[in-house]
Order: structure tokens, then C-alpha cells, then sequence
């Protein structure tokens, strides 16, 4: 039977993805600030409080340190968080519980407990909400062992992906880009629909150079294709989608075919994620690459506020295609 | 007296199999336990000087009968989260001295196979939800403790444990805030040992007590002779049986005072030389010894062979860690992820 498709939001498939397995697992529950009364900043937890109730949906004092710790404590009795941080940059007042307790606890314990939690938040910049509101961390949480990092770009994956990362039995950070939130893309009906961790998605065939791109990036990355596909240049567009297990063997097989290889990633420059995407395909494809690999990331500065400013320091399709002509001319 | 020990429970507290608190069975049992403390850690003390400790080990000497006399108040249901200095309250907790040491060496056969050491012992099956290489790291944990289990459906109450140290943390004010707003079944117990490895209480910490910042959260506080091991126990008996009617968190601040180093990996040592004698001549086990003898509760002779019971536990303990074998290397890559 062909599954049916249904046009959602990225905001109303993580708002299935929350309310099918908290239907299917009394032991989920969501935690934050503002994700019950008025159903979250963002709207990913709205209705979830009227039909689970208080206790599994809490509202919660701004306290980030105590809300990471409750999660990390309740997981240890046997529950199954899903944590919300408003934005990804008060992260930062809970890493002591994700760095020190939930990515450590079970190796610590030499296997003994597990931390079944997912860390949601937005992340990235974009609507000008300057420096403390726009960040995109994801390289510091990939680079701890013991932590799972996910970054949908479409509906169905924020949907599927969410769903899986709740089923984990490990912690999760699982980070949206905001401004994905409204846009609209088809996604499987029927609760059975889920999308595994650790599997990149192939969002484009090309044959000409692989572009391996994260969250909100994958978009750009298919408009700039879209734009270079008029001028005969004809990419590949990869989205790892988990950033941490990393579906390697995905994108070697591009690159061994396309032999170019650029990179985009929303965080900064100097030892960012796409730092890390480079340093495993060079290790693996080196001897297949017709080019030096190229990366295009946000601008090594903290995020401003005027429009112009921002533009000129976010990653941006020009750039992308910037790079993919680059790669090309090498 | 015991106003929660006469109430109805779904079972009595573990250590003292359904006896009474002032039973004299309960009692032996709690001299028993501060003495296996003891004793378990002047081993540590020989074994780190025989150059067999990878690391280091917090020593819980002098504060045994704050550990005793509060997880002497845990019903099997209940949960403790620990700190650094967490042999104490693994013990009193009834945790297995053998695996205990074993941890302690590295070894295979410790609680954490050998990846924790002595600050991350822990043992799910008994509710010691760890130790915490973090000062303060473990007050949100209970609170998330207390949160899972009401979740669950369970009657559990969290024992929190924690030093005075912690109380100057961030963690200590949000968790402390959000399990009052949440009337969580949680009893913290703030270890207060007067030094912060060298900063002492009084010039590292605001107000007139630790207890007196409960009426911040709108709990109950008071401070309490942790070296009375039958006082804390009333204590925080009463703060579980409030918990457990679901009235809310409490704060006890247990008084009491390390005698050793801040680590046996410490050699820095600022305090006054008169301070560590004069709190050694208050000692807990002494003193209950003392009680004991004086109430015709023990004789010497049960004493003494308690004395040689649990020296020969210890020793058998050391001898079970030493014969453990060091973890493979390859297991080195196992348990990172479920």
C-alpha cells in the first residue's frame, strides 16, 4: 500500500512526533519553560497539556540547570524526558548536567543505567534576535562521546527523527533551526512512520560535486543546485541528518562518484562541524578528490542584529554556489 | 518520638529489617555501620599509601553518623544521590563492601566494572542513584528523581545529599526552588564539614546558617548535631515522613567535621591543627559507644565483637578488590552509548 503524504509544518510534525509517543509510553514526558499553558515559545508543544495533564507536561521556573538535572535524575528511575530549551543558547547554563552527568552517566557506571533523553531546542540565527538568541552549538555537543546529535530540514524528518530519538535509550540533542518551523513539506501518515538515527538522506542526485549539508542549510543547498543545474553544474545534496552517529558510508560512496566535495554548516568557521565533516572525508576519499574540499559556514563572529549585518555573516545559496564553482574550477 | 515509624508504610526502612529505631538490634546495626565506614576507609588509607589507588578517594572519616542516622530513615522504595565523599552513604545504604573496594581499585569486579572509581559508585538496585565528582551535581538529579518516580506511580522519597560547599552552586538554589514549588518528596541533607577544601565555611557563605536558607523556598530547615547519629536520624526521619504525606521538601543541615585531607590526593592542608583535635574528641562512633555503654544498650564484649566482625568484613572486602583483575583494555570503548 502506498503511504499516504500530508503537507505539515515543521512546528506540527514535531507536535505529532511528541503526541504519538507520549501516547504510546506513559513514561515520556516534556519539560520547560512555557511548553504547557501556552504550549511552548514555538508552538511544538501546544495541546500536549491538555491531554496529558500536568504531570507529564511541566512548565517549569527559568532554572535551565534544574530543569537538564531533573531530566537526567527522572531518566535514572526509569522515565523518558523530552526536555525543551527555549532557545539553544541557555543551554549553556545546563551543561554541567549533559556534559558531566547524561553523556557520562552509563560509561561511568560501567553500563549499569542508561539516559533516555532528548534535549530539544532551536537553534541558529535569522530573525534578529542578536548574539545570546541565534547560535548554532551542535559542534560542542558532537564532540562529547556519549551523546546523540540530530538536526532535521524537512517536516517528515523532524517528525520521524523526533520520534526515533525519543525511542533512544541514550541522550539526544535534537536541534531545530527556527526558521524552519513554518514551512510546510509532505509527511507519511499513520503513527508507524519513523525515520532511524544514524541514516543520511541522498536529497538530491548529481554527478558533479557532493554537497554535504546540515538543518537549514540542506534547503539552501538545493536552491543553489537548482541555480547551478541552468549553468549544466549538477550537485549532489547530502543531509546527514544525524550529526552524531554519522552515516560516513553514505557520503563516501558521493564523493568517491563526484570527486568535489563542499561542505555547509550553520555554526562558525574555526573548529565547527563542517571542520569535522572534512577531516573524516579526507581520511576516507582522499585519493578520490579532484579538488581541495571547501567549506561555507557562519562568519567567526558572535550574530548581529541589523538585517544587513546578519546577511552578510549567515550562510547564504550564493555562497553555496560560490563554493560549488570554486570546487569546480580547482 | 518516631512519628513516621508508627505511621502506615508500604515496607520499613532496609538496614534495620522492620526492627524499631530505638530497638536495641537498630542500634547495633547503626554502630556496626559507622564502624564499617570507618574502617572501610583507613583501608583506603593503606591501600592508596601501597601505591594501589588509580586516583583518588574523598574520605568520609568523622561524618559517619550523619550517613547512618539518614539512610537509617529509607524505606527500600526511597533514593539517595550522593557527592564526591559518597562512601558513607553507599554503606549505610547497605551496598557490598567487596565491590565497593574493587571500584575503588579500578577493577573489573567494581560496581562500575572499573570506569568510575570511588566518586561515581553507584547501584541502581538499591536506589544510590551515584556518587558525583560534581559539587552540587546531584541536587537537580533527586528533584528529577523525585519527578520519574511520581511519575511512575511510586511513594518514593529522594535523600539528596550534598555538602556546604554545594550550597553556594547555582544548582542548589534551583533545584532547592523548583522541588518546593513542586512539593517533591525530597529530604536535602547538607553535609556541613565547615571547610570547602580550604575555604572556610564562615568566610564563603552568607547568612547565619545553611538550615536558615530554607525559609527562602518556603521549606523547613533546621540544623542538626551530625555527629549524634540518633538526632539525625529523628531528623530526617521526620523530613522523609513529611515528604512522604506529600507536604514537600525539607533541609537539614547536619554539622559535622573531616578529619582527613579534602582527598587522599589533597596533600594541601590549611586547617588549624587544634580544630581537626578538637573535632576528633567529638567523634560520632565514640561518642555512641560512650551512649551505648552508658544506657546498658551493649556491653563491651558486643561491642568488641562487633569491633572484630567488622574488621574482618573490611578485610575480607580488600582482599576480594585486590584478587579482581584490572578491565580489559578492550573494554575500554564498551558502555558508551545503550
Amino acid at each position: 500500500m502506498i503511504p499516504q503524504m500530508k503537507m505539515t509544518t515543521y512546528v506540527d510534525a514535531l507536535n505529532e512526533a511528541l503526541k504519538e509517543e507520549m501516547r504510546r509510553d506513559s513514561l515520556v514526558f516534556v519539560i520547560g519553560e512555557d511548553v504547557g499553558k501556552i504550549g511552548g515559545l514555538f508552538k511544538v508543544t501546544q495541546g500536549l497539556l491538555e491531554e496529558f495533564g500536568a504531570q507529564r507536561v511541566i512548565d517549569t521556573p527559568i532554572s535551565e540547570a534544574a530543569i537538564a538535572g531533573a531530566g537526567v535524575g527522572s531518566a535514572l528511575v526509569g522515565a523518558r524526558p523530552v526536555i525543551e530549551f527555549q532557545f539553544l543558547d541557555f543551554i549553556t547554563i545546563a551543561m554541567d548536567q549533559i556534559i558531566n552527568h547524561a553523556s557520562k552517566l552509563r560509561y561511568m557506571t560501567g553500563g549499569m543505567v542508561s539516559q533516555p533523553i532528548v534535549f530539544r531546542a532551536p537553534v541558529g540565527a535569522g530573525i534578529g534576535l542578536g548574539a545570546q538568541h541565534s547560535q548554532s552549538l551542535e559542534a560542542w555537543f558532537v564532540h562529547v562521546p556519549g551523546l546523540k546529535v540530530v538536526m532535521p530540514s524537512t517536516p517528515a524528518d523532524a517528525k520521524g527523527l523526533l520520534k526515533s530519538a525519543i525511542r533512544d535509550d541514550n541522550p539526544v540533542l535534537f536541534l531545530e533551526h527556527r526558521l524552519l518551523y513554518s514551512q510546510s513539506g509532505p509527511v507519511q501518515e499513520g503513527t508507524e512512520f519513523s525515520v532511524p538515527l544514524g541514516v543520511a538522506d541522498v536529497k538530491r542526485d548529481g554527478k558533479d560535486i557532493t554537497v554535504i549539508a546540515t538543518g537549514r542549510t540542506v534547503g539552501l543547498a538545493l536552491t543553489a543546485a537548482a541555480n547551478l543545474a541552468a549553468d549544466g553544474i549538477d550537485i549532489e545534496v547530502i543531509d546527514p541528518r544525524t550529526l552524531k552517529p554519522l552515516d560516513i558510508a553514505t557520503m563516501v560512496k558521493s564523493v568517491k562518484k563526484t570527486n568535489r566535495l563542499v561542505v555547509v554548516n550553520d555554526g562558525w568557521r574555526t573548529c565547527g562541524y563542517a571542520a569535522e565533516l572534512i577531516a573524516v572525508m579526507t581520511e576516507e576519499c582522499f585519493f578520490h578528490l579532484d579538488a581541495p574540499i571547501r567549506r561555507v559556514c557562519t562568519e567567526d563572529v558572535p550574530m548581529p542584529v541589523a538585517p544587513s549585518l546578519q546577511k552578510a555573516v549567515m550562510v547564504s545559496e550564493e555562497h553555496i554556489a560560490r563554493a560549488c564553482r570554486a570546487v569546480l574550477a580547482a | 518520638m518516631h512519628a513516621r515509624w508508627h505511621m502506615k508504610r508500604s515496607s520499613s526502612p532496609t538496614q534495620i529489617t522492620g526492627a524499631p529505631p530505638d530497638s536495641v538490634e537498630t542500634r547495633l546495626k547503626w554502630y556496626c555501620q559507622m564502624c564499617s565506614i570507618r574502617a572501610f576507609e583507613l583501608e583506603i588509607v593503606n591501600l592508596n599509601k601501597a601505591g594501589l589507588i588509580p586516583g583518588t578517594a574523598h574520605l568520609y572519616i568523622g561524618m559517619e553518623g550523619i550517613a547512618v542516622g539518614a539512610c537509617a530513615a529509607m524505606r527500600e522504595e526511597d533514593f539517595l544521590t550522593s557527592t564526591h565523599r559518597g562512601h558513607g552513604h553507599a554503606i549505610a545504604r547497605g551496598l557490598d563492601l567487596g565491590r565497593m573496594m574493587a571500584e575503588v581499585l579500578g577493577r573489573s569486579d567494581g560496581y562500575c566494572r572499573g570506569k568510575g572509581g570511588s566518586m561515581h559508585i553507584t547501584d541502581i538496585t538499591r536506589g544510590m542513584l551515584g556518587a558525583d565528582g560534581i559539587v552540587g551535581g546531584g541536587i537537580p538529579l533527586a528533584v528529577g528523581a523525585a519527578l520519574g518516580a511520581r511519575l511512575r506511580g511510586k511513594n518514593s522519597v529522594v535523600f539528596c545529599f550534598f555538602g556546604e560547599g554545594a550550597c553556594n552552586q547555582g544548582s542548589f538554589h534551583e533545584a532547592l526552588n523548583m522541588a518546593s514549588i513542586y512539593k517533591l518528596p525530597l529530604v536535602f541533607i547538607c553535609e556541613n564539614n565547615l571547610w570547602a577544601l580550604s575555604a572556610p565555611f564562615a568566610e564563603t557563605t552568607a547568612g547565619e546558617s545553611v538550615a536558615g536558607r530554607a525559609s527562602s523556598y518556603g521549606m523547613p530547615g533546621e540544623t542538626v548535631d551530625g555527629n549524634d547519629v540518633e538526632a539525625v536520624f529523628t531528623a530526617v526521619d521526620k523530613a522523609a515522613a513529611r515528604a512522604s504525606q506529600g507536604m514537600g521538601p525539607s533541609l537539614l543541615e547536619c554539622v559535622s567535621y573531616r578529619w582527613e585531607g579534602h582527598s587522599i590526593f589533597t596533600r594541601v592542608e590549611n586547617r588549624p591543627q587544634k580544630e581537626i583535635e578538637e573535632w576528633k574528641q567529638k567523634d560520632s562512633i565514640e561518642r555512641y559507644r560512650a551512649h551505648l555503654l552508658k544506657l546498658k544498650i551493649a556491653t563491651p564484649e558486643v561491642l568488641h565483637q562487633i569491633d572484630l566482625e567488622v574488621a574482618a568484613t573490611v578485610s575480607e572486602a580488600v582482599i576480594f578488590a585486590k584478587n579482581s583483575p584490572q578491565p580489559k583494555p578492550e573494554q575500554a570503548m564498551e558502555d558508551v552509548y545503550s
